[in-house]
């Protein structure tokens, strides 16, 4: 069949817009079975493929894809779990248009495959299945033949102690690897769940808590111990993990402290950092409030400062709450916003406003220090800057005042500092992240680190491919240790 | 899952618990705090450590039933037990030795976190001259353990009911009269009463430490909601404090921020109350 002849990409069935701002149900629903194969058969299962390259975990893209057009799910989960501990967590939040769908041939001509929707699909697949089988054994209420030859394969003695910090989608990854190697992983988490931003972040709607969790059930049964509520730098240090024996330390504690714009008014009651709002609504279920005993303010006009993905979870998380007007404020223009096109267009279409070549140089609030509005510039875009993005410049004399009664900072992350000032002699770099190489290997022999900790803040999947090659490193280095 | 070990009753909302935390009690050290979430669906509370026990593995805490999540854990009992624990989390007090006393300010449930705090000064082989206070006798706490670590201790009322008549700022006036050269002050209470000790303190130039309990939720430097303006600068009190220089601390904007979810937690508050049927609406 001639590109030509090929079918379309298959859209995503979708709840609809004026549906979904009313609930935190997922928005996009997943490809039917049907809908599934026939979007796979428009792979072209090239013998080089460029779309791996994309893929920071490497996933074995065509081969999953190949098993999806014979509609041998089984077989296509396999592939994928072999590369990545968390298909359904990515298959939803990867930035696929400028990873792996990026570089799909496929996609010169046409629309490229659409790669993550059926990365998704198998992951959800499998889960159904696993929940299926779990239920008939529950029926059952028998031990047979296959449950113990499982459990005495988890039992066969495992390697060295590896001690992973921070549960996010870098730690996560990383004792994924290191236990299918056969490692002893304890991954300490500071929150009272392990997930990271993919629980506390990352919206429901976007991404099912109940999906975060299957997949950290699957780590679990890989043999990975996780433990909640120990506080890296805090509870426990580096140094004292080393004197319990565990012989190599990864740390992926991301990048926690909130950037604020540094302008006046910044602390009035109702400027919230993005990870606030969303942390109140996603981690506590502030949208069941007073269920849920943790509330949430969204405010009835509300600005967004930002335009990543975090901005447009953080805008449509206040339409969802309730907010009459939401509106994302940012002071380049829409074709430079870092968030996924995905979220851009359905923040579109759930009636976020974009005020963009737009930005804030006071809040101001009323005399209970509540916000009342904020003094705004207009700019217009002039040369490019490092970045490669036209350099946002202030129109002189645009000065407006924008009302509104809530706003949400959502400008990036920091390094959180917690680990990083108590670990003696970790070189960091200038802003306070970890120095560390390509595989993570950082200036402690037997410590590691990656995902935005390492590199500022970034993506899941990039934090995910981190570490990945982590694990790989930490392997080659316990075996060097022990000829 | 963390053991309740001892609850003490000290007035119908005022109860003090010492918990089984033993990683937590490992490094505890005065000035610091945990965060506590008592069951699945109530509210990450921050609690300043009011004493540790690193033998037994025991925190102790004490409490004033405010909000839904604080009266929920002020129910508990000895042997229940609380879902999630966590720290220390905050800088530790920076003890050192001082050329001349040291002073101490607790007031109402702010007496309890004050305490190890004195002891740690007192061990450094500071002077150490404490003043506690409450609104009246029923309300204070710790008085013994306060007078075990302290040179000199003074006990007010607001009320008069026990101890000297009047506030905390008023004997710490006639303290500084008394006794003129003070090195430091530590002063942890409610914000008004920090931000009034403050303001005495302010003209004399006496280094003036202010411990802050803000709304909060991870404690780790994640959610910003701590935020705090000393200052020209917005510090985190979960990871940049809870202790402050007082004269610095922008309490009235500190205060208001406090009250950001006031109708949110009035409306949570009277929902719990409707579930345990004490409104007699049911």
């Amino acid at each position: 069949m001639s590109v030509k002849n090929r079918p379309g990409r298959q859209e995503m069935p979708c709840q609809a817009p004026q549906e979904r701002v009313s609930n935190f149900n997922e928005v996009a629903l997943g490809y039917t079975e049907e809908q599934a194969i026939i979007e796979a058969k428009r792979c072209l299962q090239c013998k080089k493929p460029k779309c791996r390259d994309g893929c920071p975990v490497e996933v074995l893209i065509p081969e999953f894809i190949q098993a999806v057009a014979d509609g041998d799910m089984a077989t296509a989960a396999k592939q994928l779990k072999l590369k990545n501990a968390l298909p359904a967590v990515c298959g939803r939040v990867c930035p696929q248009e400028s990873q792996c769908e990026s570089k799909c041939i496929v996609g010169i001509k046409s629309e490229p495959v659409a790669i993550g929707r059926l990365e998704r699909f198998v992951a959800d697949w499998e889960m159904a299945k696993e929940e299926a089988e779990e239920a008939k054994v529950a029926d059952l209420d028998t031990v047979d033949g296959d449950q113990e030859s499982e459990s005495s394969a988890t039992a066969s003695p495992k390697k060295q102690k590896v001690a992973i910090i921070g549960a996010g989608p870098a730690g996560l990854s990383c004792a994924a690897d290191l236990a299918r190697f056969g490692y002893d992983v304890t991954v300490f988490e500071a929150l009272h769940v392990a997930g990271g931003v993919l629980m506390y972040g990352i919206p429901e709607f976007r991404l099912p808590k109940a999906i975060v969790e299957k997949e950290i059930d699957s780590l679990r049964k890989l043999g990975v111990n996780l433990q909640v509520n120990m506080v890296g730098g805090k509870t426990f240090t580096v140094e004292d993990l080393q004197q319990k024996g565990y012989e190599a330390v990864f740390i992926g504690t991301g990048a926690g402290l909130p950037n604020f714009m540094g302008i006046p008014g910044e602390n009035l009651c109702g400027v919230f950092a993005a990870n606030e709002f969303l942390t109140r609504t996603n981690l506590m279920k502030g949208y069941d409030f007073p269920n849920f005993l943790t509330p949430v303010i969204s405010g009835r006009k509300v600005a967004v400062l930002g335009a990543g993905n975090v901005a447009m979870d953080a805008a449509r998380t206040a339409l969802r709450l309730g907010a009459e007007e939401v509106s994302i404020v940012y002071r380049r223009s829409e074709k430079e916003m870092p968030a996924r096109a995905e979220e851009i267009e359905h923040a579109h279409e759930e009636g976020v406003q974009f005020k963009v070549l737009t930005n804030p140089v006071e809040i101001v609030g009323d005399e209970q220090g509540w916000v009342k509005g904020m003094n705004c510039l207009r700019y217009e875009l002039g040369e490019p800057d490092e970045s490669g993005r036209r350099r946002p410049v202030p129109v002189e004399g645009s000065e407006f005042f924008m009302e509104v009664d809530s706003v949400i900072v959502a400008i990036g992350q920091g390094p959180n500092p917690l680990v990083t000032q108590s670990t003696a002699g970790l070189a960091l770099n200038r802003k306070g992240t970890i120095q560390a190489d390509e595989e993570g290997r950082t200036s402690l022999p037997g410590v590691f680190a990656g995902g935005d900790i390492v590199t500022g803040a970034a993506t899941v999947i990039l934090a995910m491919g981190a570490g990945k090659k982590s694990a790989r490193a930490i392997d080659q280095y316990l075996q060097s240790k022990q000829s | 899952m963390y053991p309740i070990v001892k609850k003490i009753i000290h007035s119908p909302a005022v109860k003090e618990f010492e918990v089984y935390a033993p990683m937590v009690a490992e490094k505890a050290k005065a000035g610091q705090f945990f965060i506590l979430r008592v069951s699945e669906k109530a509210e990450r509370i921050p609690l300043t450590i009011a004493d540790y026990n690193r033998e037994q593995g025991t925190i102790t805490t004490i409490i004033q039933e405010l909000g839904a999540s604080s009266t929920l854990f002020g129910q508990m009992e000895e042997g229940d037990h609380i879902l999630d624990f966590v720290g220390p989390l905050g800088v530790p007090s920076e003890i050192e030795r001082y050329d001349h006393p040291v002073v101490l300010v607790g007031g109402g449930i702010g007496i309890a976190p004050i305490f190890p705090i004195a002891r740690d000064l007192k061990e450094a082989g500071n002077e150490v001259i404490s003043i506690i206070g409450a609104r009246n006798k029923e309300l204070l706490i710790w008085e013994e353990k306060m007078a075990s670590v302290s040179d000199q201790l003074i006990v007010c009322t607001d009320d008069g009911s026990y101890g000297r008549q009047g506030f905390v700022t008023d004997a710490l006036k006639d303290l500084y009269e008394e006794r003129g050269q003070l090195s430091a002050l530590w002063a942890i209470g409610p914000m008004p009463m920090m931000r009034a000790i403050t303001n005495v303190t302010r003209p004399w130039e006496l280094k003036t430490i202010v411990s802050m309990n803000p709304l909060m939720m991870d404690g780790t430097g994640m959610c910003g909601a701590c935020r705090v303006q000393v200052g020209s600068e917005t510090k985190f009190a979960c990871v940049d404090g809870p202790e402050f220089d007082g004269h610095l601390v922008d309490f009235d904007l500190a205060i208001k921020r406090l009250s950001i979810y006031k109708d949110q937690e009035k409306r949570a508050l009277a929902v719990l109350e409707h579930k345990g049927g004490h409104c007699g609406c049911q």
